[in-house]
């Protein structure tokens, strides 16, 4: 049996894993939708209609009206298939990570011009490093 | 007779193509970026290839959750440009070599590497944004490209040691094929980053500085890094540096480094850059 426990033991990390991918697949596939002009349009003018079309689940519609990406992450959804929502939006990679990150724009952009986040201390949970 | 001559490595981080599509490439946050290249765009226009083998991974554009295929090889006679939620970027239509490609294509498989074989297929930054970086903004591609999709999406992307001897099948193949063509291989993404939950932002410089010094000096230790290792280190992204140890799987065992860049920011990204020169005077199968 696969075992990926280790996984958890990494700090602020979600792992795309296959069972994930099975849990997010129609969350995901919607945001794959939103790579035609069209899709994206109709979306944007009403995006409970829109996603009232998937078959996801209430928290899943939920966590994209309020654009809640580490919500998105914890049902299944995979950031490459995320960022077509904020593509979307006309929001920026960088504007998407801070908010994962929960740190304001400014501050996120700031740490990635001083060298970005030290791996120090985010490693392990369990071994502290 | 067919030759793979050099290898170049690169990160294709996204804003780097938006950055040159909107001609922001000279301003104060880009220009460090793109100097770095500089060398590359001369090099190349005089090493002139006829084909580039160019290892990227797709980023929820070919390829749906649908279908998640580990090693894709692009046999098409021309790939287009995909939108990829932001309308699809303004560079030119990438050709194929697709002799060459569905030569690889059999040699591979029978080699034992079970290819997925892409006869249409729309290629996202991955690809472009190496071109692009390479080539800077031209009214058609001076090469002809043969597309190999790895799949890094989706948990586990192919292991390092996995990537390394496809590179070496790689090699195989194109040495077999009977057409003089001067062939390099690109493996592109890295290094480290990642893009996703309360971690965002992690890039590991004394990880990345080790891999850019062992992709020559002694990829024997690169092919033995886990997926283990590179979540914790380079980041939940950072793992598309197994794309690397394609590239290098197919060049010599002796290389020489031409090249070397490495800079932080670009977006998210760590961004690193090599090429290594392949000597020919080698027995290649």
């Amino acid at each position: 049996m696969v075992d990926n426990s280790e996984f958890d033991d990494i700090p602020g990390t979600t792992v795309f894993t296959a069972q994930r991918s099975h849990e997010g697949f129609h969350l995901n596939q919607f945001c794959m939708s939103l790579k035609s002009a069209a899709n994206r349009e109709r979306f944007k003018s009403d995006e409970r209609t829109y996603l009232d079309e998937w078959p996801m689940t209430e928290a899943q519609k939920q966590a994209v009206l309020e654009r809640d990406y580490n919500a998105m992450i914890s049902l299944g959804g995979n950031i490459y298939f995320l960022a077509k929502i904020f593509a979307t939006d006309g929001q920026s990679f960088q504007s998407a990570a801070a908010k994962m990150a929960g740190m304001s724009v400014d501050d996120y952009a700031a740490m990635m011009l001083h060298g970005g986040r030290s791996p120090d201390g985010v490693r392990s949970k369990t071994e502290d490093r | 007779m067919a030759r793979i001559t050099a290898g170049v490595t690169t990160s294709h981080v996204p804003a780097i193509g938006a950055a040159l599509d909107r001609g922001e490439d000279k301003s104060d946050y880009w220009a460090p970026l793109f100097a770095g290249y500089e060398w590359s765009k001369k090099w190349i226009a005089e090493e002139r290839p006829d084909v580039v083998v160019l290892i990227y991974n797709d980023h929820a554009t070919a390829f749906s959750l649908e279908c998640i295929p580990t090693f894709a090889i692009g046999c098409a006679d021309e790939f287009a440009i995909a939108d990829e939620g932001f309308g699809a970027r303004p560079v030119p239509t990438v050709i194929g070599h697709p002799e060459l490609a569905c030569h690889m294509a059999q040699s591979l498989i029978l080699d034992e590497f079970d290819m997925t074989v892409m006869n249409q297929m729309e290629v996202d930054h991955g690809l472009t944004v190496p071109m692009s970086l390479m080539f800077g903004r031209v009214e058609s591609w001076p090469v002809r490209v043969v597309p190999i999709a790895v799949n890094v999406v989706q948990y586990p992307p192919p292991t390092g040691e996995r990537c390394f001897k496809l590179g070496q099948a790689i090699r195989r193949a194109v040495h077999s094929f009977d057409e003089d063509l001067n062939v390099h291989v690109w493996g592109t993404g890295g290094m480290s980053h990642q893009l996703q939950g309360p971690r965002a932002g992690l890039i590991n410089q004394p990880f990345d500085h080790a891999f850019l010094e062992n992709m020559n000096a002694n990829p024997t230790a690169l092919r033995a890094i886990s997926h283990l290792e590179y979540l914790r280190e380079a980041g939940s992204e950072g793992i598309e540096l197994v794309m690397w140890l394609i590239m290098r799987g197919a060049l010599s065992e002796q290389c020489n480094e031409l090249h070397r860049f490495y800079h932080v920011p670009a977006s998210n990204t760590a961004v690193g850059h090599l090429i290594l020169e392949s000597p020919l005077d080698e027995e290649t199968t």
